[in-house]
């Protein structure tokens, strides 16, 4: 199998995801990432030269959703939102107004 | 009808429908709240070795079930899913009601808000039982990927219900709901419901509301119905269906009565049969059963096409480049601020959100962020994820050209029937083949459903997908009829 990716990328993947990964996991992501990029490789084989990339596709059904009444926008009207206390029940520390976290400035 | 009257003791071992079911709750026959607890019993019973339910709602569930009953003895016309219980999976938010996602990082959060689909159910009447397992975010295809355990197939316990869906086939195949909702993203509904021998439905992206339903890949995520039979599942989802100022996907299309559509049959419908999807890798029970099926079709007055869908085999690599992007940027919510798990060990702000993540996330929730991040990295974007979004095009291309031929489009909806539990947990890349037959549509944006279509020598089920056009499942509920009329 070839390796596409470095250990040190896997690394630096985690680090941009926000995940510290232990000792043991990042050998086996980093062999699971390289059998899965090189099953990915045959997309190569394509040609997509001039092809518009498809991000959602809503846009091939741009006549049929959207159905001709351009209703994208809504009425700006004041409506209700959840509710704050329903919200913070589920925090991991608040003081009922706002989330707390720890420090997020060293002095 | 004839008068049918269920108890709490007495639930019948092979389900009633849904119209059945809710005619004798009007006429007082059965009560709601009788069948609610019958099922509850059933659930005790049986959860225990399939560990469907991850948490149930009895007291939402028989205030409802009351409510109901109160209706039906005034002589009021009840809802079209009035008294029917009914399951939700885990990634759809219920009001105060513990949602995981089948992951650490959310046990035990309580949304602020019902899923629309879980309120469009409800207002029609059904009796919401509990939450249901599932892979965690809806990441897997056999339901091993959840924090809280596997789910076993109802079939056959040492095997897996396929997922990420899993507890949703499992419930309906093991009678612990007349019906459930499920999420299909790569194939986490279609799935499922082949390797549980019941049936399952994706509809059309835009179809049916997303709002309230924990985002694993935007563009591809989709609510839809597994029932017992096939009507049942058309009368659910044209209660599912419609536009939701919540979702912005979610189209203004008029909703059709599917069920009433599923009463018509198949004469003059022509069905493409891709042979892309017959080749190497298909289980040839499989095959064997999904070709007599096909046979059915035909000697229904169908008539079949061969077709070519060229570009299926780049379906996989597509999917799990896509999905994996968006996977990335959906779960960076998931950082121990406002909800779910915070380590314990946290110091800082930054190691707060490290390791709140490290700790709460699973193996495969981690490699597909890892992947997802990989692919939108600089210096990897237009080689990855771009090219992954233009391969998508080609692909939706493909299946619009070939339904100007054909109304609906049939193949199997896996290529193997279920397999054992761990048989596949070692190798990602294995567990990511099984979805070989599903991803296309889900890239596609077209609608399917898996209905049963035999089972192998062992008894395993097997599932028959039917494919529609975009907004098209009125001709895919005829033809799932069609083959289901054929068991």
């Amino acid at each position: 199998m070839s390796t596409m990716v470095t250990l040190e990328e896997v690394e630096r993947v985690a680090e941009l995801a926000n995940l510290e990964l232990a000792a043991d996991e990042a050998p086996a992501m980093q062999r699971d990432l390289n059998a899965i990029l090189e099953y990915i490789e045959q997309l190569n084989e394509l040609n997509t030269k001039g092809v518009e990339p498809l991000a959602q596709v809503s846009d091939l059904l741009a006549s049929v959703v959207d159905s001709g009444d351009g209703a994208t926008l809504r009425p700006d009207e004041r409506t209700g939102s959840v509710d704050r206390a329903k919200v913070m029940r589920s925090a991991p520390e608040t003081d009922g107004a706002f989330f707390k976290t720890p420090k997020v400035i060293e002095r | 009808m004839s008068e049918i009257r269920v108890t709490a003791e007495k639930l019948v071992e092979k389900p009633l429908t849904i119209a059945e079911l809710r005619a004798a709750v009007q006429s007082g026959t059965t009560k709601a709240v009788d069948l609610a607890e019958g099922y509850y019993g059933r659930i005790q019973a049986h959860n225990p070795l399939l560990n469907v339910y991850l948490a149930l709602t009895k007291e939402r569930a028989l205030e409802q079930a009351a409510r109901v009953d109160a209706a039906a003895a005034k002589g009021e016309t009840i809802g079209a899913m009035a008294g029917i219980p009914v399951g939700i999976k885990d990634v759809l938010t219920m009001d105060g009601t513990v949602t995981t996602a089948g992951s650490k990082i959310l046990g035990g959060y309580r949304p602020p808000y019902d899923a629309t689909s879980v309120k469009r159910l409800e207002a029609a009447g059904a009796v919401l039982l509990g939450k249901i397992n599932c892979d965690e975010f809806a990441m897997g295809s056999s339901n091993e990927n959840s924090a809280y355990g596997p789910v076993r197939n109802p079939v056959d316990t040492e095997r897996v219900p396929g997922g990420s869906s899993g507890g949703s086939a499992a419930a309906v195949a093991a009678n612990l709901a007349v019906a459930t909702l499920g999420t299909d993203t790569g194939g986490s509904i279609r799935q499922p419901a082949s390797f549980c021998g019941v049936v399952g439905v994706l509809p059309t992206y835009g179809r049916v509301s997303r709002y309230g339903l924990i985002a694993y890949a935007s563009s591809l995520d989709r609510v839809g119905p597994f029932a017992a039979n096939v009507r049942d599942a058309a009368e659910i989802l044209s209660i599912l269906a419609g536009h939701d100022p919540h979702d912005a996907t979610s189209s203004r299309l008029p909703v059709a009565d599917y069920a009433a559509e599923s009463d018509k049959d198949v004469k003059g419908l022509k069905i493409g049969i891709p042979e892309e999807y017959f080749g190497e890798g298909l289980d040839p029970e499989v095959q064997a059963q999904i070709e007599s099926g096909i046979d059915g079709l035909r000697a229904a007055g169908a008539e079949i096409k061969k077709i070519s869908l060229k570009h299926t085999r780049y379906a996989i690599p597509t999917y799990y480049l896509v999905a994996t992007a968006e996977a990335s940027a959906n779960l960076a919510r998931f950082d121990g601020v406002r909800f779910g798990y915070r380590s314990p060990k946290s110091t800082n702000l930054s190691s707060m959100y490290k390791l709140s993540r490290e700790e709460g996330f699973g193996a495969e929730v981690k490699r597909r962020i890892l992947l997802g991040t990989y692919a939108l990295s600089a210096g990897y974007y237009e080689a990855y994820y771009k090219k992954a979004q233009q391969v998508r095009r080609l692909l939706a291309n493909e299946f619009m050209d070939a339904f100007a031929g054909v109304d609906a489009i049939v193949t199997p909806t896996s290529p193997i029937p279920p397999f054992k539990l761990g048989e596949k947990t070692d190798d990602p890349l294995a567990m990511y083949l099984a979805d070989i037959y599903t991803v296309t549509a889900s890239l596609a944006g077209i609608c399917g459903i898996s209905v049963p279509c035999g089972t192998t020598a062992a008894g395993l089920p097997v599932g028959m997908q039917v494919l529609g056009p975009h907004f098209g499942e009125a001709a895919a509920f005829r033809v799932a009829r069609a083959v289901e009329a054929a068991q």
